[in-house]
């Protein structure tokens, strides 16, 4: 009866990667926007099964990379391999289906719904019944319904959310808001999991509980974890490599010790004398 | 899928209210009646229960945001199972086992499954920080603990290698445990695992251990309380099982609980009141016990449970009281007429009409309008619409606070209590209720008042010593046998027995006046905006208060005031709430003068904390009471500021935050005077002579 111990059922999709096999590589990108170039001639991977942090100063070109990771932006020159396939131009919910969720750097929830449904509302993609089936309600929409919130509870307890359940997004903390955000992603099952400054403006607690989630995500449920983040020292514990831009340029990349002590990486952070 | 079907059926409901009045008590007390000298143990309950209330749920835990039950029968076997694999284990009669989690089914099942071996279940508070923690299980001496989590099993790992006798970590929930090392690491399913695979080799197994049952004794250790610590370390009491038995039977017949009646478990597991009102007298009456899904969805569960016997300290329906207050200030202008006027009608005449005394048939017929308006629908939001019995203990009660929740038609009463009694020392009866005292002795239970003015009792549930503490144990006996409370009381004219403070609290203002801390701090506490209050006196000249502000009571008023505020330590030094509380103050002040006995010991200066009084910087214990000499030492400063006339005070104050790191807050602290009012001397000299 105890359902805490079965098996939890809310996973990475199965792609028949193994561990460490490169997921996503991205080859020679640019991107600019009119006269500005967000993002010059960058080229790094993301292996499976890793936390990979994209850090630098602001401006630097972080969000723009996500956004093409992600399927937003096309970028003007440079290919982007999924799996081993080139991708073409491509809308966000084809990165959706193929595996990859994200969380925004604003929140972005749907304010005036409750937790469940903002995290229910991540599983849209995966429901095979039309909408005329859902208007039914009844029968097999609402057995493909029950599945589907089944999971969504699992992740409930997981982010150890349950006292929010039934309460408006917009009504709660930043901290809770940032922890739904993640829900609603995990809720798609994701293979890569984009982060968009996970903690910011969140306090020590929050952080920590954050972190744990991300860990945990990443250990047990197997999910490759992209994530942009400004605090150090999370980004030092978390990640297992690290890529650095600056200016729109990667100025390094490697475990968190190598970039630490790279001196480019040091100078973008503290700034060298003129 | 939020709730179970038996929760959400409406006919459900109303076939329990059938059956609570069809209940005949008298048929069942004398089965118990009969079996009472051979059922002297938990366990002997359990399977009794099993057999008379196979069926009916004895365990609901709200998971997955859905309640799950377990039957009698299925509880029984959950429990044989990880009895069986203890006992594969090594675990043996007498074996000290460490439970350590919030209010969860298989921590309950842990006790009693080691009851059922003999072995002794020694409940640790969750939230008990590592070192605290340590202490208990070391002086223990425990062999295995069950715990929770991920998080106490890292507590306990912490400082595991400093308790030898310590072997094996049992946890509950496998969350986040994968990647640890299992040398010394088990999870309660493998031990249950393990348990069925006994029955399956080997046919009498279960048998076995039903015999090991019926044939253990009462004299037994059914358990060991750890107290909070209100003074000094804690101490481990130990509670003999046929003495468990007969004190819950007793308050069981008296409040005529029965396997009909729900309770809501969310206290904390290693405190008394928990183990007496929820396991103990949940299986000697065989009710349900409902497990909630988290300690912040308390509230909510609390509504769809919505049980029959609810206890709760006078903090807890402070808040409920807050938060309604609060709610209604921010309702419509037509709603907040209607409630204040329902509410109104309801202080006239509820309290009459719950204790049957005659009522006017129209105010009895407004009252039921006010309760399909008001009252019932106020009862369904908190959760306390099926309530037949409610207590409240643990500090004094404000006599608005109290007489509000009465009125409503909730039977809230009180008792008085202590872990060395096994919980229930005075209780006040169906009808005979007041807020300002705690009730006769309890069934069976003896009291006397000492010469000194300190309360003494003898009571079936009387604990058999503290662990290894002879001296401490001499020290709370008197020599014919009554048990020492500690606390300072006496008998009023029908029989009710007042708590003033604690017997070595109360103390002399230099002038000579009696000076009763406690007293001056519960009249503080009553005002909503007050969280906690310490006061200083015994030995000086005057009498002086610490006062900690409540938050949301607080912090509602200035978001109605524009009053802008960055954390709790800008809004606790403001000027306005400064204004405020002195006004709160002052009241007080006008309300002591009037107390011959008290009117010496005004207040006189104050100020407001700079911090919230928090148990994890050891200023509260564990269950939320002020450990007056700890602050005493901590703030000693900010007391000499208040004698020494000075307007304000620069300190330092250390802090630990939950994950056990310190930091420090800095503050000037405000220190205010308030006005004293002179004392109506004619009245007193008029009442000294009567």
């Amino acid at each position: 009866m105890n359902v805490h111990a079965e098996q939890a059922q809310f996973a990475a999709h199965e792609d028949g990667l193994a561990r460490g096999q490169v997921l996503l590589e991205v080859r020679n990108v640019s991107l600019s926007f009119g006269g500005v170039k967000a993002i010059t001639d960058i080229s790094f991977d993301i292996r499976k099964g890793e936390i990979r942090a994209i850090i630098g100063p602001n401006g630097a070109g972080k969000t723009s990379m996500l956004n093409v990771i992600n399927g937003f932006y096309t970028p003007q020159q440079g290919t982007i391999m999924f799996r081993g396939v080139e991708r073409r131009a491509m809308k966000p919910h084809h990165a959706v289906r193929q595996g990859i969720a994200r969380t925004f750097q604003n929140v972005a929830l749907f304010k005036g719904m409750s937790t469940l449904d903002n995290i229910m509302a991540g599983r849209s993609t995966l429901m095979k019944r039309n909408i005329g089936w859902q208007m039914l309600w009844h029968g097999p929409a609402l057995r493909e319904e029950i599945e589907h919130r089944k999971v969504v509870e699992e992740i409930i307890d997981f982010l150890e959310i349950q006292h929010i359940r039934r309460t408006p997004v917009g009504r709660l903390p930043y901290g809770l808001q940032k922890r739904v955000e993640l829900g609603r992603a995990l809720a798609m099952e994701p293979t890569l999991l984009l982060l968009d400054e996970p903690m910011a403006g969140m306090n020590l607690e929050e952080k920590e509980d954050m972190s744990r989630f991300i860990l945990e995500v990443n250990r047990q449920r197997g999910t490759t974890i992209a994530l942009i983040e400004h605090d150090m020292g999370v980004v030092m514990d978390l990640s297992d490599r690290v890529v650095v831009l600056d200016y729109g340029k990667k100025i390094a990349d490697g475990t968190p010790d190598e970039v630490k002590n790279d001196q480019a990486v040091i100078d973008a952070y503290l700034g060298v004398p003129h | 899928m939020e709730t179970s079907p038996e929760q959400e059926d409406p006919r459900h409901r109303a076939q329990v209210r059938r059956d609570r009045r069809a209940a005949a008590p008298d048929g069942r007390n004398e089965v118990l009646a009969q079996d009472a000298a051979e059922l002297d143990t938990f366990p002997k309950h359990l399977l009794l229960n099993a057999e008379r209330f196979g069926d009916r749920s004895a365990m609901r835990h709200k998971d997955f945001g859905i309640w799950q039950s377990w039957t009698w029968k299925e509880q029984r076997d959950e429990i044989r199972a990880f009895a069986l694999g203890l006992s594969a284990m090594g675990v043996r009669r007498g074996d000290k086992v460490a439970v350590v989690g919030a209010n969860r089914p298989r921590l309950y099942w842990s006790i009693a499954a080691l009851q059922s071996l003999s072995a002794i279940p020694v409940p640790v508070y969750a939230d008990a920080v590592a070192e605290e923690m340590a202490y208990v299980l070391d002086h223990a001496g425990v062999r295995l603990a069950v715990v929770q989590d991920q998080e106490q099993v890292d507590k306990v790992l912490s400082f595991a290698e400093k308790i030898p006798a310590l072997q094996t970590l049992i946890y509950d929930e496998p969350r986040g445990l994968a990647e640890y090392d299992h040398a010394r690491l088990k999870s309660f399913a493998e031990v249950q695992e393990e348990g069925r695979a006994i029955m399956r080799r080997d046919a009498s197994a279960a048998a076995d251990w039903e015999q090991g049952i019926r044939s253990a004794s009462g004299e037994d250790v059914s358990i060991m309380l750890y107290t909070s610590g209100t003074t000094g370390r804690s101490k481990g009491v130990m509670i003999r099982a046929a003495a468990a038995v007969q004190a819950a039977r007793d308050t069981v017949e008296f409040d005529r609980l029965t396997e009909k009646d729900s309770v809501l478990a969310y206290l904390p597991l290693a405190w008394v009141g928990d183990h007496y009102l929820n396991y103990a007298q949940g299986y000697v009456s065989g009710f349900c016990v409902n497990c909630p899904e988290s300690q912040e969805t308390v509230a909510q569960d609390l509504r769809e449970i919505a049980p029959t016997f609810y206890f709760a300290p006078p903090r807890v329906f402070e808040g409920l009281l807050t938060m309604v207050t609060i709610r209604m200030e921010d309702a419509s202008r037509l709603k907040k007429w209607l409630f204040d006027r329902c509410v109104a009608h309801a202080r006239k005449y509820g309290e009459a009409i719950l204790e049957g005394r005659p009522v006017p048939l129209v105010a009895r017929l407004v009252y039921r309008i006010g309760d399909f308006l008001v009252y019932g629908p106020l009862k369904n939001v908190l959760g306390l619409s099926n309530i037949r019995i409610a207590y409240t203990a643990g500090e004094a009660i404000g006599e608005e606070l109290f007489s509000f929740f009465r009125s409503l038609g909730i039977n809230l009463k009180q008792l008085y209590g202590q872990t060395e009694a096994f919980l229930y020392i005075t209780v006040q009866a169906d009808g005979k209720v007041r807020s300002d005292a705690v009730g006769p002795a309890a069934p069976n239970v003896e009291i006397r008042i000492s010469d000194a003015g300190e309360v003494q009792f003898k009571s079936p549930g009387m604990f058999g010593g503290y662990y290894l503490d002879e001296e401490k144990t001499k020290e709370a006996l008197t020599p014919d046998g009554y048990v020492r409370t500690g606390d300072a009381g006496f008998f009023d004219r029908d029989g009710q027995l007042r708590i003033i403070d604690r017997a070595k609290d109360v103390g002399r203002l230099n002038s000579g006046a009696l000076f009763a801390p406690k007293y001056i701090e519960n009249a503080l506490k009553f005002f909503p905006n007050i969280k906690e209050a310490v006061a200083f006196g015994d030995g000086r000249d005057f009498c002086a208060a610490f006062i900690n502000i409540d938050l949301t009571a607080v912090g509602n008023w200035a978001e109605r005031n524009n009053i802008a505020y960055a954390s709790y330590q800008e809004l606790a030094g403001h000027s306005e709430v400064y204004a405020m509380i002195g006004r709160h103050v002052d009241e007080i002040n006008l309300k002591l003068s009037k107390e011959p006995m008290m009117a010496g010991a005004q207040i006189r200066r104050f100020l407001i904390l700079h911090k919230e009084l928090d148990a994890d910087d050891g200023e509260l214990t564990r269950t939320q009471k002020v450990r007056r000499g700890f602050i005493g030492d901590r703030y000693l400063e900010l007391i000499e500021a208040l004698y020494d006339g000075s307007a304000e005070k620069y300190v330092e104050t250390e802090v630990t935050y939950e994950d056990g790191r310190k930091g420090r807050i800095r503050a000037t602290v405000r220190i205010a005077d308030a006005k004293v009012y002179a004392a109506p001397v004619e009245t007193a000299r008029r009442e000294a002579a009567e």
